[in-house]
């Protein structure tokens, strides 16, 4: 989000990576499925332990599950942005409440990916991750869209803090559909004769727009959804 | 009738059957004995039990108004049950109500037909319930003692027997078989949604009731204190109310914990049926669909399909609320997720959907998700793709379904007949919607198509509103 000097400063060969679920059982299939594309210098499968974990080894990308016992991931997020704020997080997640989503995401998270991503998709999301760009999936892509095409309730219009924060520009509208379509960020410089970097700034500014946006019907959204 | 030694009762016993073994497994008759007892005695004693049906007194639960103690004393006797169900009416008056606590003690010590423990044998086990009794009768007592305060004697007279007639009840309410329970709950049924303010009454209903039973006691105090000359009533009712709050005082603590026991027992027991409906739920998806990919395991295929629908399921029940088997309506999100679930189930390729917004189904949007799922169908059989990516997006003026897959994807130029036709039906069926249907496809690139409807007239109820920008 601001810049940090060691986003930038990321010593090359594989990012060191920090587990944290509460299946012992997937974290150990996670591991040997990276293998050596990335290091694993740690699992936790609590919030607490997690928070003491990550505030030990410092690593590029925790791994995050959405669910966790004693808070959820975002209590996770909060509680070592606090002290360590260029730690990046990737929430990783069999869930589809897009309310359990959007709170990673509204807590910090860099991006979001489902459990059923495959390795090599995993491998190349925690690389980009590591290197302060945002991952979005077809599927939070598609929460997004909802989230910031519902427009309030004309009961509960309230004045903005920054209304450029709480909209989303006709490009990257496009670039969400794509990306919602399945398209690969490469795709989608493509078909919308881009360069990838400009949809790498794309997705980072509605992730940034995401977090910081003031609209609180973005929660209010989200719970709505549970209930449709 | 009784002159007649063949008149026999609803048994259905013939005197000739008389000492065959005939009678029922609990019989403990003796067989009558000759010679030292007069010959008319023994004639009498032979016939008045061949009146009845023969076996021991038991009590009738399926022709009951209560315990089924008159149905089981008619048919032991020989008696219709409405005769002795007046005998005990008159009973109960005449003995001033002392006849219904031994109508509860009969409920509570004779079996019911067909079952040898008798309810008392297990409310022995039941402490809370022996517990319960007690605070009731006590609470009753208390009441009937400030009652006796007010002077109405005629009420006391028949109420003080009820004390014991609730401490059964209690212990019979709570250890009865189960058959049982269930019928007296349906007798109880009215009586608990008059007092109890659950989730079906609401809120609203409840305050009405306390404020209709407000002013009937203020109409009633005022009555009693008019008929009993006012006031003066008051000056022995310091003494009792004195009592009243000693007594309340002293046993207060144990009726608040008996209550509150009660209340965590019920909650325990919602607690297990919840637990019982999502196991029962588990074992009726997960736990068969695990049974079906054992015995499919040669078959990957079949499996990643069994796997899929199996994941679908419990995602729409989890986290949408949604249970099994319930397609949740009419909306154009569920009608998209329809497409994903047949196609994947028919054409076994995994259906990647992403939806944004919702709003109600009309003719043409119907048209659209057929036009959809020809597509999608067409991608699944041709394109060879593994997967295959289904985005709808609900805008406030229009409706756009994008179907993509990654296979092998042809030459719109030189297309078979076959499949110009497909084509043809989704524009076809499209632009006669007013719609638009565009394919785009190159050989080895894949084929994406788009349709986009639009919509008739958004009504309040879309859930896609305008951006904000636009609104302001």
């Amino acid at each position: 989000m601001s810049d940090q000097p060691t986003s930038t400063t990321r010593p090359a060969g594989a990012p060191r990576v920090v587990l944290v679920d509460d299946h012992g059982l997937f974290r150990s299939g996670v591991r040997a499925e990276l293998g050596t594309r990335v290091q694993v210098v740690g699992e936790a499968e609590d919030v607490a332990p997690a928070i003491e974990l990550i505030g030990r080894t410092l690593p590029d990308v925790v791994l995050l599950d959405v669910h966790l016992p004693g808070g959820g991931g975002h209590a996770v997020i909060t509680e070592v942005k606090r002290d360590h704020p260029d730690v990046k997080f990737l929430a990783l997640s069999a869930s589809d409440a897009p309310e359990d989503v959007i709170a990673v995401i509204r807590a910090g998270a860099r991006g979001y990916v489902t459990k059923t991503i495959s390795t090599a998709e995993l491998a190349d999301a925690i690389k980009r991750v590591a290197d302060g760009d945002a991952v979005f999936s077809h599927r939070l892509a598609g929460f997004v869209l909802d989230a910031f095409a519902s427009g309030p309730a004309p009961d509960d219009v309230k004045p903005s803090f920054d209304p450029e924060l709480d909209q989303l520009t006709t490009r990257e509208r496009e670039v969400l559909r794509l990306i919602a379509q399945g398209y690969t960020y490469k795709e989608v410089a493509r078909e919308l004769f881009i360069s990838g970097k400009t949809v790498e700034s794309h997705v980072s500014s509605v992730l940034r727009k995401l977090q910081l946006s003031s609209r609180h019907q973005l929660t209010r959204w989200a719970t709505e959804r549970r209930l449709t | 009738m009784s002159d007649d030694p063949h008149w026999h009762g609803p048994g259905n016993h013939g005197p000739s059957h008389h000492g065959l073994g005939h009678h029922g497994p609990g019989w403990q008759g003796q067989p009558p004995r000759h010679g030292e007892v007069p010959d008319w005695v023994v004639h009498r004693a032979r016939q008045w039990r061949q009146r009845g049906d023969g076996e021991p007194l038991r009590r009738h639960p399926d022709d009951r108004l209560f315990g089924g103690i008159a149905a089981g004393l008619g048919a032991w006797r020989g008696f219709s049950p409405t005769t002795v169900r007046i005998a005990l009416a008159v009973a109960a008056l005449i003995s001033e109500g002392w006849a219904v606590p031994f109508y509860v003690l009969g409920w509570l010590l004779i079996p019911a037909k067909g079952d040898e423990t008798t309810i008392v044998q297990r409310a022995r086990h039941d402490s809370r319930g022996l517990v319960l009794a007690l605070a009731l009768a006590s609470l009753l007592a208390v009441f009937l003692f400030l009652a006796g305060a007010l002077n109405d004697a005629g009420l006391a007279t028949f109420a003080w027997p009820q004390v014991f007639s609730i401490a059964g009840l209690t212990l019979i309410w709570r250890n009865a078989p189960e058959d049982e329970r269930a019928a007296m709950h349906r007798l109880v049924k009215p009586l608990e949604s008059l007092t109890a303010s659950g989730a079906a009454t609401s809120r609203r209903a409840t305050r009405l009731r306390f404020a209709g039973a407000a002013v009937l006691l203020a109409v009633g105090l005022g009555w009693l204190f008019a008929l009993h000359g006012g006031i003066y009533l008051l000056e022995p009712l310091g003494g009792f109310l004195f009592v009243a709050a000693g007594i309340v005082l002293l046993l207060g603590p144990w009726w608040l914990r008996i209550a509150r026991d009660l209340l965590v027992e019920r909650q325990a027991r919602a607690r297990a049926e919840e637990r019982a409906d999502i196991a029962a739920r588990v074992h009726d998806s997960v736990l068969q669909t695990l049974a079906l990919i054992q015995r499919r395991s040669a078959d990957p295929q079949a499996v990643v399909q069994l796997a899929r629908a199996q994941e679908r399921e419990l995602r729409s029940w989890l986290f949408e609320g949604r249970a099994p088997g319930d397609s949740g309506g009419s909306s154009f999100a569920e009608g998209i997720r329809q497409i994903q679930r047949g196609v994947e189930a028919l054409h076994g390729v995994p259906v990647e959907v992403v939806t944004v917004g919702d709003c109600p189904l009309d003719e043409h949007l119907s048209a659209l998700l057929a036009a959809a799922r020809e597509a999608t169908v067409n991608a699944a059989k041709w394109s060879g793709a593994a997967v295959i990516s289904v985005f709808a997006e609900v805008e406030p003026d229009k409706v756009n379904i994008t179907v993509r897959d990654r296979g092998k994807g042809f030459d719109p130029a030189a297309v078979p007949d076959d499949r110009k036709g497909v084509a043809e039906s989704i524009r076809g069926r499209m632009s006669r919607h007013g719609g638009e249907a565009i394919v785009q496809s190159a050989p080895g690139e894949g084929t994406k198509v788009t349709l986009t409807m639009p919509r008739a007239a958004a009504g309040p109820a879309a859930q896609a509103a305008p951006a904000e920008g636009q609104r302001r």
